[in-house]
């Protein structure tokens, strides 16, 4: 019998099937992405719980990643008003780094925001906020004045830079966050497809080819580890951008 | 493997992936809603209240240091005052026992000089005294002497008392007029 030619996996094996019934809520990124919700939460409240003093271990681990988002990500980039963004700086956090690790944990093994509807759903309200933020503080005219016409600039420029600043601030910078957190956790689950789809095909060869399984296999495991660091570094900048926006959305003058 | 079939055969149709599904959209929507609602009721004001608790604990603790450090500063202050009161006090008693010792003894002294001179005064007063007496028994024995004398030498008899008297005087202040 023939061996069949090696089929590499594509955007088909991002789409799933629901795992009973008929529902779209049933299909594996969806049941990912409430278990995260689960997770999250039950972590984050049985760990501030006591909110003691002296923390107990469970306490440090949680407030170690409360204080990570609070001091290193709100505190740092917003400034003086800080604190209110502070829940929604941590939610952006801790929603995309679980469920982009959720694309190494053995079981689970995909990054729920390889499917773009996710990190579009959470740029949704990144979007709302930052603009809610800016024209609460400044209001509508001011903000969009502020924006498109930066001070200091000579006047002939602003023909060039009026409709590049308004764009960036009404479609490039929603796209890009998307699109990033997206594009990374799509390419990087590929990427560990690929190799393990390819170790177990080289498997089924002759025993010299076998070798190639092997390296295919160990390539695989090594960008596992590699895919770890991605997956809390995108989870790391799309909060620290979030922050950015709302702080140039807070700042005087654009 | 029919199974798998079908997702590839499903995979040929599928939409591109960054064509965003609308349901999943939704469902982003809703997950983190819930989520950022659990964390923000929950979660993050028992993290701000251990933080405050904690800036409490240690700022109070610091506070409490200075109260008692500041406490302990007074309390040295007022020792010392003590101290050096006390040493005050010490070398103005030993500087009145001083004074009073040398009042004393010059007080003593006074006495004693006073009781010498009375006891010389009194002792010139019982020589004076035992002088007249002696001078007025000596110018008697003398008186007598003299008159018997007289009497055996002139052989006169002098005995009336009066005239005897007057002679001796007129004698004896002879005598004392030529000393």
């Amino acid at each position: 019998m023939a061996q069949p030619g090696f089929e590499p996996p594509g955007s088909g094996d991002f789409i799933f099937t629901p795992i009973f019934g008929n529902s779209i809520l049933a299909t594996k990124p969806v049941l990912l992405l409430f278990f995260s919700v689960i997770l999250i939460s039950a972590f984050f409240i049985v760990s501030s719980r006591k909110a003691a003093v002296v923390p107990s271990k469970l306490q440090f681990a949680g407030e170690s990643i409360y204080s990570f988002v609070r001091d290193g990500i709100g505190r740092d980039v917003i400034g003086h008003e800080f604190q209110r963004f502070v829940p929604f700086l941590f939610t952006i956090f801790t929603f995309i780094l679980t469920n982009n690790l959720f694309g190494i944990i053995p079981f689970m093994q995909f990054p729920t925001m390889s499917h773009i509807g996710f990190p579009v759903s959470i740029t949704i309200f990144v979007y709302l906020v930052y603009h809610y933020v800016a024209i609460k503080k400044h209001g509508l005219g001011k903000y969009l004045k502020d924006m498109c016409f930066m001070p200091g600039i000579p006047k002939p420029m602003y023909v060039l830079l009026a409709p590049l600043e308004f764009l960036t601030y009404f479609a490039i910078r929603p796209l890009t966050l998307a699109m990033r957190l997206f594009g990374n956790m799509f390419a990087g689950h590929l990427l560990l497809m690929l190799f393990t789809l390819g170790g177990e095909y080289l498997l089924g060869s002759a025993w010299v080819i076998k070798i190639f399984s092997a390296i295919s296999f160990s390539l695989a495991i090594g960008l596992s580890f590699f895919e770890m660091g991605i997956q809390c570094l995108q989870a790391y900048i799309f909060t620290l951008l979030v922050a950015l926006y709302i702080a140039g959305a807070l700042a005087d003058e654009h | 493997m029919s199974k798998l079939l079908l997702i590839r055969a499903a995979a040929e149709g599928s939409p591109s992936p960054v064509i965003p599904n609308v349901a999943e959209i939704i469902i982003g929507l809703i997950a983190f809603s819930i989520l950022f609602i659990l964390l923000r009721t929950k979660a993050v004001p028992k993290f701000e209240k251990a933080y405050t608790d904690r800036t409490d604990a240690i700022q109070g603790g610091l506070e409490r240091a200075e109260v008692a450090q500041r406490e302990a500063e007074i309390a040295l202050k007022k020792y010392s005052e003590q101290l050096s009161d006390a040493r005050g006090e010490a070398a103005k008693i030993r500087e009145d026992a001083r004074a009073q010792g040398a009042a004393i003894i010059e007080e003593l002294r006074t006495k004693a000089q006073e009781e010498s001179a009375r006891i010389t005064a009194a002792a010139v007063a019982e020589i004076e005294a035992e002088r007249q007496q002696a001078l007025n028994s000596l110018r008697n024995e003398v008186g007598t002497l003299a008159t018997d004398l007289a009497s055996k030498i002139v052989g006169e008899a002098l005995d009336d008392q009066v005239r005897q008297s007057r002679i001796v005087d007129r004698f004896l202040s002879d005598m004392e007029k030529s000393k």
